[in-house]
Formats: structure tokens, C-alpha cells, sequence
């Protein structure tokens, strides 16, 4: 459980960070809470020769109320953002989802930023960001842009994120179906990660659904909101009819994952199961 | 003073939990070197070349091994120490397992060279750089698809890959004819996985060859330091038993992987003297995924008939063995007299058969894991009992009831004689049932089990009453057995002249807190505080000779060997203690750490009888000085606790997620000494019980790759998988030991397995199937459910 040799950077501006990226490209890899990256080196599944740790990034760090959104600095810890306030408050799943991940050591070390960046289908970040209309702030030589989370998933460990590019922070818009979300997770028994994952928010109005968002990790390789299910809701009461119409078909026409743990069929089944029950938590 | 029956906390997790444990990689010694196995990826391949020139040019390399170099040397492997022949009597097939293989891999992770290096990091690079060449053949895993004829062939002079076949009980025919006239025959086809022990320290060896004394040090993580010196002086590498010393210094649990003679231990020893530097290795967790010895792997048919009334009549099994691509230490025992001779249980069955084949196969090795056998044994019996209620529509606990043997304490009562070549004994099986159904409240449950049908939740109860036999064990039966080792175990117990005692033991601390339950029973018998008394162990130049700790033996026989040797001590102490209080050995009392002469008040201390001993100026004439005595214990017999499981679990139906709901266990592992000791043993053996039947199993692909070999994937149980534990005792003293004590150690490992499995078929009896195969996981619950 050794690495490969390799040099290390860290950089305390997001500046530093890029023009180290733009330097070494293909040799180097971002490094923030290690709890992802430092596995794959150890077990020598990648080779960087330098590693850039971004985790001395102040810009990076802390979580701001703003009058819109929220922005979560990209370095924030799942341990900080369970326990921050103005999320409880505005976005519950988020701070649901961020105590669910691992264990306390992982939920001190890890960040949302490394999580996203690393895009593992089973995480459980993508299901809650999708759900919550996330934006996803991406650095650059030339400044920055913003991404839309329907956007940024792009399969098994793949993102929209350009090589030179890094993760500074996300964007939880502060709406009214944000207010009203959950998160419940069906754990893969060995590494806990989500064989199921699914957020849903809920806006209503005089008692019937204006916006419904709900998202999948651990179904797809790739991340995904329900179409089938949000259309389904919108327009109606949520109760116990809608929500078992609504759930009748979760993730069809999806390429399911497949393992010992959940094959194809069951995993589908499960991903209704669980969608009933993150409805229901609203209902 | 009674320490004895007291929970005394564990001195030992002073240094444990303020991480100051010192085990064998914590060790580094001057000049010491780091090496690095180079490990086959593939389960089955020829070696065509293996070319080390480019990893030799690597930086802070000092020197490669490869199959070549340990050919040349004439090490022929590490043995195997139990030979177990074929029915015909024809020898067991015992192929060579080499330290580093120079001619073909025979499962994924087999050792193909070692490269040391100064640093760790070095040598892990210089491995990837070590270039072999591979001439991929197919594998097999499975041990029934390795007896099958064009099976791959593991080992070349090995036909269908048959290690030895083996039978024990009654004759055949005569167990076939009871089961072919009975009133109900009650079969079961089943699989017990393999399951990979996972001690939470690596492996890891440290070899030191000393230039000045010519002698070689071993540290290693084992269970059994003695045993590890004999079979490398003797089988091995042929050095001077006197020149080498085996240390196994704290080691963070075994769970029987730890017993075997390993491969790197050799290879650090032999390397170290080759390049005249220590060597250490230790084993990365990917490694000891693919290199730990495994346990249990069996296929198994087994048939349990009854006549009309429900009594048993007749057992048998046939039983494919899975041993790996190598024959492990003590691997031949373990499906043969560690699981056929218990397949009696706690039934008074009069017509047994068993059969097994041990099969070669491309996979890692098969041995020892908590509870050996016996938890494969007892999976076998209750699966069938309950599976048998099931059937005739009995309750499993009377029926079980209606089978037990009756009590005997094997003093007044004979032992019980066994149609599988045992003799329990004590025993009292009913009242552990009957505890736990009480512990549970049986007719509640039946009740609440009824009220939730219909519900979205099934509920269901299952049973397991097992036995096992431990304080293994007696030598002349084990060597007419097969055994290549006797099974005694030796104590010192050394009085210093100040009255403090050192008490040196053969066997093996790995978790199991001797310091503590030892050193209780010394200062008891010996009528001196605990902090007195100091456990010495694992350390072949400091104890004389020991056969180490598995199998439940510690307290059993190593503490009956400490037992001897207090007798001893207070013998010659009554003949100092007798001239110095000028009166006969015959008119004294020992109690609270003094002689007294009987009816008087004239009394002389443990402590002033000590310093006499050593400073001999007013003693009994013709009488050695000092007070220091060695024993050698060597049991009558087995012991053998046995006790009632009982697990409640409940499924949800539309997830097929299982909750065990509650887990019940009265044992009786004799008398106890420390009972939060015991109730330790056996909370983590349930553990480890509950662990198989929901959560592990290796798992392999077609070309032979371990598929979960990390904990990404390889499902270890939690403690939020387990209830809180309800647990009791009954007591029936072993009569054969001075102690009275049976064995606490695998206990709850050997009858918690079947338990959850019944009580899963319990709640899914409305489905009409017999049997679900481990681990239980929810995806195969909502198959059966949704009927897919
Ligand atoms: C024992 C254990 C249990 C876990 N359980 C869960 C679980 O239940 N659910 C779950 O979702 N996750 C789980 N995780 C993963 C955990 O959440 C990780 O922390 C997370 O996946 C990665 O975050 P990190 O900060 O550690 O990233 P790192 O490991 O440092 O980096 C991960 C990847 O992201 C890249 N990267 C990091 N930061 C940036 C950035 N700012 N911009 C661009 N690229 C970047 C790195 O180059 C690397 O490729 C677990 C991990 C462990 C070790």
C-alpha cells in the first residue's frame, strides 16, 4: 500500500493551482481530502508525478449564505456541510446526504468538491446535487464559468470538467423545493457507498406539486433525474396514489448497473422502493 | 482472594488501546532491509521466464529471489502437519508448496520472487519492474467442478485433482439401508462458503540472521512460535533447532490464519543469512486477501432420516473439501477429525456415515478458521434438524429435544461414545434449550410471528444446539489420527526470591487476554495479588517449548500445564515452609499466600519461603535450592462445550433486507474464570458466525480472480448489523481437567451460522423452498419472495 513516487505541490491560490495544472497536465492530479485519490494511488491503479493538493486553498473553504444560494466551497468537508445551518435550513438533503457518507474520519477528511470531481456513479453527492438544481463553479486560466449539475455527469468517472480546469465551489440555489427534500440511501453492505441513492425536493402550492426533482445515484453509471417520476408528480397531491403511480416505472429505459450485490432487476426494483420512500418522507 | 469467576479488566489493553501494542511491524532492526513478494495475477500459468535484470538496475535494490534460487538451495516448501491417506490406504498427495514458484502458478497471489530492497517503496518498485512471462491455462475454483474428469489439473501427479478421500462411522450400506426404510428422510444440498479470516494486523515476518552468534531470529505475526521453529528447522530449511529463535510478539488477532507455517516466514529467515541483513515483510491487505489462509469451503449432501415419532435414525454426508492449491499446516484435519467426529451433535443418532473428498483447486489455501470444522459440522446438523421440523410439521426445539442425549457428567456417568470415534466428556443439553426459550419467550414470538402476517414483514425464529470439541488435544490420539505434532502444551511457573512469579506459557496470546485469565488462576492458586504474577509468552528463547493457541486450547490445556506447575511450587514450598516453622509438611495449611501450622498461629509468608529458596542458609537438608518448575500437560481427552443459539430475524418483503432482530446464546464452555473474557469470546464469535451467514464469501470469476478482495467489496459484519447480544451459561465442569474448564474461544462462531440461516427459512416457510444460499443477502430474500 505504497504510491508511486511522486512531487508534491501545494499551492495556496486557485491561480497557483492552475498554472501547476497547466505545467504538468497529464502527470498530475488535484488532491483535496485524499479519500478517494489516495486509495487508487496506493493500490498503484494511477501513477501521477506530482500531485497538487488544493487543500490550503482559502478560497476554496467555507460554506456562504448568500440572498440567492448557497455557495459551498469546494474544499468543504461532507462533516461540515452536515453540520452547517443555513443548509439544514434551506436544502435539507444536503446536509442529510453529507452525514450519510462513510464514517466520521471520511466525513472529516473528504470534500464535495473531491467527490464530484471523481464522479463515482455510486457516490452520493450526484443524486443530491441533481435534485437540487446545482451549479457547479469550474476554474480556469481565463477566470470562470459555472455548469449546470444536469450538465456535469457524464458517466462512469467522467465529468464535464476540462483538464485544466478545477472545482471551486457549488451552488445550492435557495428554492422552495430545496426546502422540501430528502435523502435516503440503500448501502452497498461492504463500502457502504449507494447501491440506491435517491434525492427528491418538492415544491407545492395550495397543496399540488409545482416542481418535483428526483435523482438518482448507484442505478446508472451515470447519474440521473427521473423524468418519467417528476412529470408524473407535477400537477398532483402528494400522497400515497401519486406517489405509487409516479414509482410504478422508476429508471426505465436507464442502463441499470449490474453486480453481485444488486443485479440488473432487483437494483431497478430497489430504485422504486427508495423513491417511494424519499416521497413518502415529504409526503 | 478469588480472582477465579471475576471480571477482572484486561491488563493487556493498557498498551492495546494507547496504541503501544508492539507488533512485528512495529519492530525494525539496525541494517534491516523490506522486501516485496512478486505475486502471480493469474490463478493458473505456466512461468515461462521470469527476467529480473531491469528491477535489479532499480534504485536501493539489494537483492532478488526468484524460484530459481530457492530451487538451487534445495528447499523443497513449507510441509504439511497432518497426513490424513485415502480409504485404500494409499498415501495422501502432499505436492510440494514451494517458497517462490519456479514452474507454474496455481492460484492468483502464489509467490514468484522476492525483492528486497532498503525501503519498502523501493522494493515495490523494483517488483513491478520484474518481467514474467505467463503461459495462461484455465482454471478451477469449485472443489465438485475439480473432481470432474478434464478438469484443469492443479498439480500434475495429482489425478482429478484428489488430495485424499476419507470415511468415518458405521459402514456404509448399513446407513444407507436405515435411510432407504425410514419413515422421513430429510436432504440437504449445500454450499458452505469460503470465507477469508481477515485479522485485522497483516502478516508480516521479520528474518534476522546474527553473523556473531550464528543464530536466526523470526518475529512473526503467529499463533504458535514453537511450532513455526519445529517445522522450519525440521522440515523446512534444515537449521539447528538450537540457533533459531521465533518470536510472535503481540499480534492483532488470528482467527486461525495465523497457525500455518507460511511461505515468507521461510523466506525471510533463508534470505537473511543469503544476504546477512534482516529482511522484513509484511503483507499489504490486498495480499493477505489472496495469501491468508481460508476457511470452510465445503459442498456438502447431507441426508438425516426419522422414523414416525421424529427420532433420528440415521446420518449421512458426503462432502466435497476445498484445500486450495496446496495442502495449509493443518488443512487435512479440518474437514476429517475436526468435522466428521462431530457430526453426532447433541443427538443420540445410532447410525452415522461420512465421506469426504479433499480437492486441490486453483485457489488460495483452505485451513483452520475459528471453530475448524465444527462450525461446518454443526451447520450441517442444524440446517438438517430445522429443515426436518420444517418438513414434518415439528417443532424444531421439541424435536431437537426429543433427540438430545442424556445427561452425563463423566464422573458418576460414563462420557458419552459417539458412532463417529469420540467420547464427550460431560454434558447437559437440555436446560441450555430450555434457557433460551425462555431468554426469547418462545410462545410470544409464535404469537407475534402469527400477528404479523400480512404485514409487509415476515418474522422468523431459528435454532442451533451444537457442540464442539476443544482443548485440543490428547497427543497419542492425535497421532493415531495423523497428527505430525503432539497437542500438549508446557508451563513454567518461576518463584523469584522476592515472591514475585513469572509464569511462562506455551500458548499464544492474539487477543484472547491470557495476561489477564492467567494470571487470575496463578494468583488464586498460589494466594498472591494478581499484580504479582507476570504472563510470559510467544517467545521461543523465554519458554521452553509450546504448541501454541487455537482449536479453544489455551486455558484447557496450557492452563492445566500452569495448574501442574503451582502444584509443584507449593509442594517443595510446604517442605521450606515445614523446617522453618519446625514442624512436619503434614501439620500445614496453605491459604492466603502463607503456611500455618495447623491450630496454632505460627505462620511463616509465600514471600519468606521464596527468599529461603534462593538464599538457602537455614533449609532442609538434601533439598535443591530455588523454586522454579516446568509441567508438560498432555489431556485425557477432548473437552467439550456445546450450547443453544437462538436468532430472530425479521425481512422486509418489498426490499428483501433481513434484520436480525435478536440473537440469543446460552453456552456451556465448563467453569468460567474471567466471564467478561468468556462473554468477549463469545460476542465476536457471533460476530463472525452472523458475519458468514449475512455478509461473506470469496468470491471468484471464471479464470480464477478473488472478485472481492478489498472491503470495497468484501462485506466484513458491523456492529450496526448486530443486535445487542443476550447471553447466558449453563456450567457442566470438564472432569478431565484440573480447572474444570472446556474452551470459550469458538463457541459462538460454531453455532451462531446456522441459527440465522434456519431462522430466515423460518420467516420464508410460506415459499416453499428448503434452502437459501449464503451469505443471505436481500437481493437473493426478494428472489425467493417475488419468486425469481
Ligand atoms: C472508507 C470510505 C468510505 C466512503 N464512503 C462514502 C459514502 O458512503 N458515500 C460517498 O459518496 N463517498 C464515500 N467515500 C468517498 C468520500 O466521500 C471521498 O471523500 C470523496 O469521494 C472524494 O473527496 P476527497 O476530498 O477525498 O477527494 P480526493 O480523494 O482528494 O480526490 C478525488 C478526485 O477528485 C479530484 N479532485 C479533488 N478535488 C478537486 C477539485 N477541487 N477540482 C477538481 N478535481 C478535484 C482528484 O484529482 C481526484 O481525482 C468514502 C471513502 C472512504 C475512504
Amino acid at each position: 500500500m505504497v504510491p508511486s513516487k511522486f512531487a508534491y505541490h501545494k499551492p495556496s491560490t486557485v491561480k497557483e493551482a492552475i498554472a501547476l495544472l497547466a505545467t504538468h497536465g497529464d502527470d498530475s492530479k488535484i488532491l483535496s481530502g485524499g479519500h478517494s485519490l489516495v486509495p487508487v494511488l496506493k493500490l498503484r491503479l494511477n501513477d501521477p508525478e506530482h500531485i497538487i493538493d488544493v487543500s490550503g486553498i482559502d478560497s476554496m473553504g467555507g460554506i456562504r449564505d448568500n440572498e440567492k444560494s448557497i455557495t459551498i466551497g469546494a474544499n468543504s468537508t461532507h462533516g461540515e456541510i452536515a453540520n452547517n445551518a443555513a443548509l439544514k435550513e434551506h436544502a435539507p438533503m444536503v446536509a442529510l446526504a453529507a452525514s450519510m457518507i462513510g464514517d466520521i474520519q471520511v466525513r472529516n477528511f473528504g470534500t464535495i468538491g473531491g467527490s464530484i470531481a471523481h464522479a463515482d456513479p455510486a457516490a452520493d453527492w450526484p443524486a443530491v446535487l441533481l435534485a437540487a438544481d446545482a451549479n457547479v463553479v469550474l476554474s480556469h486560466a481565463g477566470g470562470q464559468r459555472e455548469v449546470d449539475i444536469d450538465q456535469f455527469f457524464k458517466g462512469l468517472f467522467m465529468t464535464a470538467m476540462g483538464e485544466e480546469e478545477i472545482i471551486t465551489a457549488i451552488r445550492i440555489p435557495k428554492t422552495a423545493f430545496n426546502k422540501n427534500s430528502t435523502y435516503v440511501k440503500f448501502p452497498q453492505p461492504a463500502s457502504r457507498f449507494a447501491l440506491v441513492g435517491c434525492a427528491a425536493a418538492i415544491s407545492n402550492s395550495d397543496g399540488y406539486i409545482t416542481e418535483a426533482r428526483v435523482a438518482f445515484s448507484g442505478v446508472s453509471a451515470t447519474p440521473f433525474r427521473d423524468s418519467n417520476v417528476e412529470k408524473s408528480l407535477k400537477g398532483s397531491v402528494l400522497n400515497e396514489g401519486s406517489i405509487a403511480t409516479a414509482t410504478a416505472s422508476v429508471a426505465d429505459g436507464v442502463s441499470i448497473m449490474s453486480d453481485h450485490f444488486a443485479a440488473e432487476k432487483y437494483r431497478k426494483h430497489m430504485a422504486g422502493v427508495y423513491a417511494r420512500k424519499a416521497l413518502s418522507a415529504l409526503a | 482472594m478469588t480472582y477465579i469467576g471475576s471480571s477482572v479488566k484486561r491488563v493487556e489493553d493498557k498498551r492495546f488501546i494507547t496504541g503501544q501494542g508492539r507488533y512485528t511491524d512495529d519492530i525494525v532492526l539496525p541494517q534491516m532491509t523490506y522486501a516485496c513478494m512478486v505475486r502471480s495475477p493469474h490463478a493458473h500459468a505456466e512461468i515461462v521466464s521470469v527476467d529480473i535484470s531491469h528491477a535489479e538496475q532499480m534504485d536501493g535494490v539489494v537483492k532478488i529471489f526468484t524460484g530459481k534460487d530457492t530451487d538451487a538451495a534445495g528447499i523443497g516448501g513449507v510441509p504439511c502437519g497432518w497426513q490424513v491417506d485415502f480409504k485404500n490406504g494409499d498415501t495422501m498427495k502432499e505436492p510440494p508448496h514451494p517458497l517462490l514458484v519456479s514452474d507454474k502458478a496455481r492460484h492468483a497471489g502464489d509467490a514468484i520472487a522476492m525483492v528486497i530492497a532498503e525501503t519498502y517503496a523501493q522494493a515495490k518498485d523494483a517488483a513491478e519492474m520484474v518481467i514474467v512471462e505467463y503461459n495462461v491455462l484455465p482454471a478451477v475454483t469449485n472443489s465438485k467442478a475439480a473432481r470432474a474428469d478434464g478438469a484443469p489439473q492443479v498439480h500434475a501427479d495429482v489425478p482429478n485433482n484428489l488430495a485424499f478421500d476419507w470415511e468415518l462411522g458405521n459402514p456404509r450400506e448399513e446407513v444407507d439401508a436405515a435411510i432407504a426404510g425410514a419413515h422421513h428422510v430429510t436432504t440437504l444440498e449445500f454450499i458452505n462458503q469460503r470465507v477469508i479470516c481477515n485479522a485485522i494486523e497483516p502478516r508480516s515476518a521479520i528474518g534476522h540472521f546474527d553473523t556473531a552468534y550464528d543464530k536466526y531470529t523470526l518475529y512473526t505475526s503467529t499463533q504458535n512460535p514453537h511450532l513455526i521453529r519445529l517445522l522450519l528447522c525440521a522440515f523446512v530449511l534444515g537449521l539447528p533447532e538450537h540457533k533459531v529463535r521465533v518470536v510472535g510478539p503481540d499480534v492483532g488477532g488470528g482467527f486461525g490464519s495465523k497457525i500455518f507455517h507460511y511461505t515468507e516466514e521461510a523466506l525471510v529467515i533463508w534470505g537473511s543469512n543469503q544476504i546477512k541483513r534482516p529482511i522484513k515483510w509484511t503483507a499489504e491487505r490486498s495480499e493477505s486477501f489472496v495469501t491468508d489462509a481460508a476457511g470452510r469451503d465445503h459442498i456438502t449432501t447431507a441426508k438425516m432420516a426419522f422414523d414416525k415419532d421424529g427420532n433420528v435414525l440415521a446420518l449421512s454426508a458426503d462432502t466435497f473439501a476445498n484445500m486450495g492449491a496446496y495442502l495449509s499446516t493443518f488443512a487435512p484435519a479440518v474437514p476429517t477429525y475436526l468435522h466428521g467426529t462431530l457430526l453426532q451433535g447433541l443427538y443420540t443418532t445410532p447410525l452415522i456415515n461420512v465421506s469426504v473428498d479433499a480437492v486441490f483447486t486453483n485457489t488460495t489455501a483452505v485451513d483452520a478458521y475459528r471453530g475448524a470444522g465444527r462450525p461446518e459440522a454443526t451447520y450441517l446438523l442444524e440446517r438438517l434438524m430445522d429443515t426436518a421440523a420444517l418438513e414434518m410439521g415439528r417443532d424444531p426445539a421439541e424435536l431437537r429435544l426429543q433427540n438430545f442425549i442424556e445427561p452425563f457428567d463423566g464422573v458418576e456417568q460414563e462420557g458419552y461414545v459417539t458412532q463417529v470415534a469420540l467420547q464427550y466428556d460431560s454434558g447437559n443439553y437440555a436446560p441450555v434449550l430450555k434457557r433460551g426459550l425462555e431468554m426469547v419467550g418462545y410462545e410470544q414470538f409464535r404469537a407475534d410471528q402469527k400477528a404479523a402476517e400480512g404485514t409487509g414483514k415476515l418474522l422468523g425464529i431459528g435454532f442451533s444446539t451444537y457442540i464442539e470439541a476443544c482443548g485440543i488435544a490428547p497427543s497419542a490420539v492425535v497421532g493415531a489420527l495423523g497428527a505430525r505434532a503432539g497437542l500438549f502444551e508446557s508451563a513454567q511457573v518461576q518463584v523469584h526470591p522476592t515472591g514475585k512469579v513469572s509464569v511462562y506459557s506455551g500458548s499464544h496470546s492474539h487477543g484472547q487476554g491470557h495476561e489477564t485469565s492467567f494470571a487470575q488462576v496463578v494468583a488464586d492458586k498460589m494466594g498472591i495479588p494478581m499484580e504479582d504474577v507476570e504472563i510470559i509468552h510467544g517467545d521461543s528463547d523465554a519458554v521452553a517449548f509450546g504448541m501454541g493457541t487455537y482449536g479453544s486450547r489455551s486455558l484447557a490445556v496450557g492452563g492445566s500445564a500452569i495448574v501442574k506447575s503451582i502444584e509443584k511450587v507449593l509442594e517443595k514450598g510446604a517442605k521450606i515452609a515445614a523446617h522453618l516453622l519446625e514442624a512436619s509438611v503434614e501439620d500445614l495449611d496453605y491459604a492466603e499466600g502463607k503456611w500455618t501450622v495447623r491450630g496454632t498461629d505460627k505462620s511463616v509468608a509465600f514471600g519468606d519461603v521464596s527468599l529461603t529458596a534462593y538464599v538457602p542458609h537455614n533449609y532442609p537438608e538434601g533439598l535443591e535450592p530455588g523454586l522454579d518448575f516446568s509441567s508438560f500437560y498432555d489431556p485425557a481427552n477432548f473437552t467439550y462445550p456445546f450450547g443453544c443459539h437462538i436468532c430472530i430475524v425479521e425481512i422486509d418483503k418489498e426490499s428483501g433486507v433481513v434484520k436480525v432482530k435478536r440473537f440469543i446464546a446460552v453456552d456451556d464452555v465448563g467453569n468460567v474464570i474471567n466471564p467478561m473474557i468468556v462473554d468477549g469470546q463469545i460476542h465476536g464469535g457471533l460476530a463472525q458466525g452472523i458475519g458468514q451467514a449475512f455478509c461473506e464469501g470469496a468470491i471468484y470469476d471464471e479464470s480464477g480472480q478473488l472478485v472481492n478482495g478489498t472491503y470495497m467489496d468484501y462485506v466484513m459484519p458491523r456492529a450496526d448489523d448486530l443486535p445487542s447480544f443476550e447471553i447466558d451459561r449453563t456450567v457442566t465442569p470438564c472432569p478431565h481437567n484440573p480447572l474444570g474448564v472446556k474452551g470459550a474461544g469458538e463457541a459462538g462462531c460454531i453455532g451462531a451460522t446456522p441459527a440465522v440461516v434456519n431462522a430466515v427459512m423460518d420467516a420464508l416457510k410460506g415459499y416453499g423452498i428448503h434452502d437459501v444460499e449464503m451469505p443471505v443477502t436481500s437481493q437473493k430474500v426478494w428472489n425467493i419472495i417475488h419468486g425469481s
